[in-house]
């Protein structure tokens, strides 16, 4: 054993930069590992400390209508403090700012709420100003997007408040939810003198409660579930978002560390790879071992020790760049957690990102170390000759299903479902063979095809793809992969921008005026038209609630649970509209579409959306009987319809033919066409300042909004990302400095024989050209492909792939893979000749 | 000298696969030397001399015939047993040298002692190499050491583990006339201090006269066997 130490330490004297370097491939890897390892054992423990603050109450009761009284008295009599609000879409308008206005979430609060965590506001305590006189608490991001100051005017339909501060945080919500819509709190007792709930509004109530400790929040919500069934309630409990938040935690973790994992296994194939040309510079060192009496077993342990040495190493320093790197992430989170999360280094993730990474350096590391234990003794005689074609060798074998177990099981133990679990392992595997036999092919090709007509360095460049020891595979293998994530990310936001974006690029409607009332209809019509937005659709809505399905009470199918119907599409509140024709977001998949029937029909012919008929197991012709705001209408699936939910248009689950139900209470929705920006914000302030209950979306402020959070997004997988793709640089390095003693020695031949220190340049830079380019373009290939299946399947959008985009793309990836292939090679030129010629002999 | 076996070849063939079909490199040699003799085998570039030399160290399995060291049928061993028989009983010095280039020259003289487990042979170490002119260069590497000076710690180092035997593949092949001179001065003086048997494989016949006893290959059969007229160990001196 000692030996074997002693050994493996000295062998490694001339090459322990080198090794170092190759310990590097895993480091970002097992960095990743451990930040997300750590950073998700944090958040564990924020959750748990904080878990009150998730939700800002024991127990918050939300409904879509007015409680009813009986079950208003049931809540008040069980004891402790309620508080309640009221919640619904409207149009703020800034007076101070030439009556600008903007979509937000208007939430009228009435009691204590919160009565856990904390609301953070500027300045600190303006909450609490909700309780006095018309005050205004405005999300941070419209204080600073509209320049509004604290004391300030804000109208609310038609109610004036002052704005007492800035909010900034509030128990149980991320702020990612201000990204969508901006929150504004003013008092439930206000609320009145807004004249913006009336009947048909969407509005959401919600009552949030303070229980003494002793009640038991869980058995009280089975009992509200059962005793309240009929009224849909939602009922969340600080249990109920502690484990939803969990699930999220461990989804998100889920999906980052097996990116992290991804550019773990990119390095051990470095690692291996550089292993393998530093095996090879051995061999003649283990022959004369072998001759001076060491067994195949010693040979191979002293070679071992140096690859767990190197895990070791690559470990250890991944750890501590990862505890390192777990800073920034709270930072790049922070928009998306409902809470602070304290940094801690959490030992276990530090241990099992190491021992990640060392398990899978290990593994990798043994597949150049098996042949050691076939180095003849021999080889010290002569090298090559009398040498037997290597026999197959089952420990390679076993160590491949090893290699291929670990990935999986890694993979099985960072998913919930297997399925997921195998499913990664499969698209690696995929993924990995895909670039690898790409670069075959090329090398490949470059072999077969390359021109005798070029001029030699182009010859000797492209020569290098094929040669002895070339780094083809390795490169494409690692720099297409980083490509591939890196362009998948941009490519999936070019698509979906584009796909908004062109909504706006003809004649469609860009500006969707809702909650209009019945009689404000025609004078909102003919407001638009003076203000030059033509009209381009307008639809009547009614609120209806599914009560029966196929004859079957609602109740009775979402208690069986063999159907296993998803309750959203039973619980849904639908908001359906009717009329005789189809618009041109829409087409009939199957049955014919119905556009009126005659007064009194008893079974009223109506058309599904395909996917919500599939989820609900319907079929043309079953049974549907809504509950139209207390009137039962029965209906029939008449025809399906394949819907394109992107466009921006008011769209459907249910269409009813005309009619039916023109009595029924309802509001409308009003698509027209502003010509700018500019003009959509004077539309919207006309028509705000006329009817102040209704609420306009402009397309471009869900464009900007929809960017902002894809930013934020990509930003996360960027991060991530980039460990792969920078792990990509790295194994580039390191295959390039392992294969510096041979280039060295070629160049020096070269050199020898009459070639100029430019041509010797030219021929390195040709090779780096064209393998950069390689692999840029496998790995945009890639992204391209990939962004096709994700628009069609997942997106169900059209995919768009900007030529500029990818050119930019290949252009950086080759700029990188030059530099670094360069600046590596520094000096490969500088040996003299003789220098080298000495050291042959 | 005694008259005990060392070293004994019977009908020792060896065969390899290649593109072109079976090549015998060997065919049928036979013959066995005493302990403490001194054994050239000469003949031409590709007559098989390495290879029997590789066969006689257990370096290589042959395809027939049986080779057998020391009392040890090599045949009957594995590879590892074969090494251990190198370690216990075998030195060699190889026409490249074959120093290992990341351990000093001291180092690279330790490491057959070191694969025994053995830790005190660093005075003996010191002593051969001294012995060899390199006293004042043990902490220098391989690269930093002419070919001359490297061949002379491969000497050293094929003494170390006090050997029975010692198989010399050309040793010098790769040296000028001066340090050949030297290198063959050490080597015959030290055989002879020590007793050890020597297997010298050559195709200068002017170095195979100064052993005991000369082979001659050709085409992988012995077609002579003779004893040289002047030898080393007849008269101690050249």
């Amino acid at each position: 054993m000692n030996f074997i130490l002693k050994m493996a330490w000295r062998d490694t004297r001339a090459s322990r930069r080198r090794l170092v370097l190759f310990s590097l491939s895993i480091v970002l890897g097992v960095a990743a590992l451990v930040a997300i390892g750590s950073f998700r054992d944090n958040l564990r423990r924020a959750v748990e400390n904080q878990s009150k603050g998730l939700l800002g109450a024991d127990l918050a009761v939300t409904s879509r209508q007015k409680l009813p009284d009986e079950a208003r008295a049931y809540l008040a009599g069980l004891g402790g403090e309620s508080s309640r609000e009221t919640a619904f879409s409207s149009m703020i308008v800034f007076p101070t700012r030439g009556g600008q206005t903007r979509i937000v979430q208007v939430r009228a609060l009435e009691g204590a709420f919160p009565f856990y965590g904390e609301v953070v506001t500027a300045p600190a305590g303006a909450f609490a100003q909700l309780r006095e006189g018309d005050h205004a608490i405005l999300e941070d991001t419209l204080l600073a997007q509209f320049g509004v100051s604290v004391g300030d005017p804000v109208r609310i339909g038609e109610a004036t408040f002052t704005v007492a501060g800035a909010l900034q945080k509030i128990p149980g919500e991320s702020p990612a939810v201000a990204m969508l819509s901006p929150r504004v709190y003013i008092p439930l007792r206000a609320l009145e003198q807004t004249h913006l709930v009336q009947a048909g509004s969407l509005v959401r109530y919600r009552t949030y409660f303070k229980f003494p400790p002793s009640l038991d929040v869980e058995a009280l919500v089975r009992d509200l579930r059962e005793r309240f069934r009929g009224l849909q309630l939602g009922l969340d409990t600080v249990e109920h978002r502690k484990r939803d938040l969990g699930r999220a935690l461990e989804n998100v973790h889920s999906f980052l560390s097996l990116v992290g994992f991804i550019a773990l296994f990119l390095g051990a194939i470095g690692v291996a790879s550089a292993m393998h040309v530093y095996i090879q510079q051995k061999v003649a060192t283990i022959a004369m071992l072998r001759c001076l009496g060491a067994t195949a077993r010693r040979s191979f342990a002293i070679y071992l020790v140096q690859g767990l040495g190197l895990g070791l190493l690559g470990a250890g320093l991944g750890a501590g760049l990862g505890v390192a790197a777990q800073l920034a992430l709270p930072a790049l989170f922070r928009s998306f957690l409902p809470f602070e999360a304290d940094v801690f280094v959490s030992w276990r993730a530090v241990a099992g990102g190491m021992a990640a990474g060392l398990v899978i350096c290990l593994l990798f590391t043994l597949l150049p170390l098996l042949s050691i234990r076939r180095v003849s003794p021999l080889l010290a005689l002569r090298s090559g000759f009398g040498e037997e074609p290597p026999a197959r060798d089952p420990l390679r074998w076993a160590l491949y299903a090893l290699i291929g177990a670990a990935v999986l099981g890694f993979a099985l133990w960072q998913t919930d479902r297997w399925q997921r679990g195998v499913g990664f392992a499969l698209a690696l595997a995929a993924g990995f063979g895909v670039l690898t036999g790409v670069a075959r092919l090329l090398a490949w090709a470059a072999r077969r095809w390359c021109p005798r007509r070029l001029p030699y360095v182009w010859r000797q460049g492209l020569a290098n793809l094929y040669r002895p020891n070339n780094r083809t595979v390795l490169l494409l293998v690692s720099l297409g992969l980083g490509t591939f994530l890196v362009l998948t990310l941009y490519l999936a936001r070019e698509s979906l921008l584009r796909e908004f974006r062109g909504s706006t690029g003809d004649d469609r409607p860009n500006l969707l005026f809702f909650d209009i009332q019945d009689d404000q209809l025609a004078g909102l019509e003919a407001l638009v038209r003076t203000a030059g937005a033509p009209e381009r659709q307008e639809a009547p809505i009614v609120t209806m609630r599914v009560s029966a399905l196929k004859g079957r009470p609602v109740d009775a199918v979402l208690r069986d649970r063999a159907l296993r119907i998803p309750a959203w599409t039973l619980r849904h509140e639908y908001r359906s509209t009717y009329r005789g024709h189809l618009t041109d977001t829409e087409r009939v998949t199957a049955g014919s579409f119905t556009g009126r029937v005659a007064p009194g029909t008893e079974v009223v012919p109506v058309s599904l959306e395909e996917g919500l008929a599939k989820e609900m197991q319907v079929q043309l012709g079953d049974e549907i009987t809504f509950d139209v705001q207390g009137v039962p209408v029965r209906t029939r699936v008449a025809s399906l319809r394949a819907v394109e939910w992107q466009r921006l248009q008011p769209n459907f689950f249910v269409v009813f033919p005309e009619g039916v139900l023109e009595p029924a209470p309802k509001f409308h929705v009003l698509a027209v066409r502003a010509r700018s920006s500019a003009h959509s914000a004077a539309v919207q302030q006309a028509v705000v300042h006329a009817y102040p209950n209704v609420s306009a979306i402009d397309l471009g402020l869900v464009l900007q909004t929809f960017d902002g959070i894809f930013a934020k997004v990509s930003l996360v997988v960027r991060f991530m990302a980039m460990f792969v793709a920078v792990t990509g640089i790295i194994v580039l390095a390191g295959a390039v400095l392992t294969g510096r003693f041979q280039r060295v020695r070629e160049n020096v031949l070269l050199r020898t024989l009459g070639a100029t220190r430019r041509q010797v340049q030219r021929i390195m830079l040709v090779e780096y050209s064209v393998l950069g380019v390689l692999a840029a373009v496998t790995g945009s290939v890639l992204a391209v492909g990939a962004n096709w299946l994700l628009m069609r399947f997942v997106f169900e959008t059209h995919f768009v792939a900007p030529p500029l985009l990818l050119l930019a793309a290949v252009a950086a990836v080759t700029a990188v893979t030059l530099a670094t292939g360069l600046l590596s090679s520094r000096g490969a030129c500088d040996h003299p000749p003789l220098e080298v010629l000495r050291q042959e002999t | 000298m005694t008259d005990q076996i060392m070293l004994k070849v019977e009908r020792l063939t060896k065969t390899y696969a290649t593109a072109a079909g079976p090549l015998t490199v060997l065919r049928e040699v036979a013959f066995s030397i005493e302990a403490g003799a001194m054994l050239a085998v000469v003949g031409p570039s590709g007559s098989g001399k390495t290879t029997l030399l590789g066969l006689c160290a257990g370096l290589d399995q042959p395809t027939a015939g049986t080779v057998t060291l020391n009392g040890t049928e090599l045949g009957r061993l594995t590879e590892d047993e074969r090494a251990l028989v190198r370690n216990d009983c075998v030195g060699f010095v190889f026409q490249s040298f074959q120093l290992i280039p990341t351990l000093t020259a001291l180092e690279n003289v330790l490491v057959p002692l070191e694969l025994r487990g053995g830790h005190d042979g660093l005075a003996e170490a010191r002593e051969l190499l001294a012995r060899v002119g390199l006293g004042d260069r043990l902490g220098h590497y391989p690269v930093q050491l002419s070919g001359g000076e490297q061949q002379r710690v491969a000497l050293a180092r094929a003494f170390i583990n006090r050997p029975k035997i010692l198989f010399c593949d050309e040793p010098t092949g790769n040296l000028d006339d001066d340090n050949a001179r030297v290198m063959l001065d050490l080597v015959f003086g030290l055989n002879r201090e020590r007793g050890t048997t020597l297997v010298l494989v050559t195709h200068n016949h002017e170095l195979a006269r100064r052993c005991s006893r000369i082979i001659r290959l050709r085409g992988g059969a012995v077609v002579g066997d003779e004893k040289a007229l002047t030898t080393d160990s007849a008269d101690g001196h050249r």
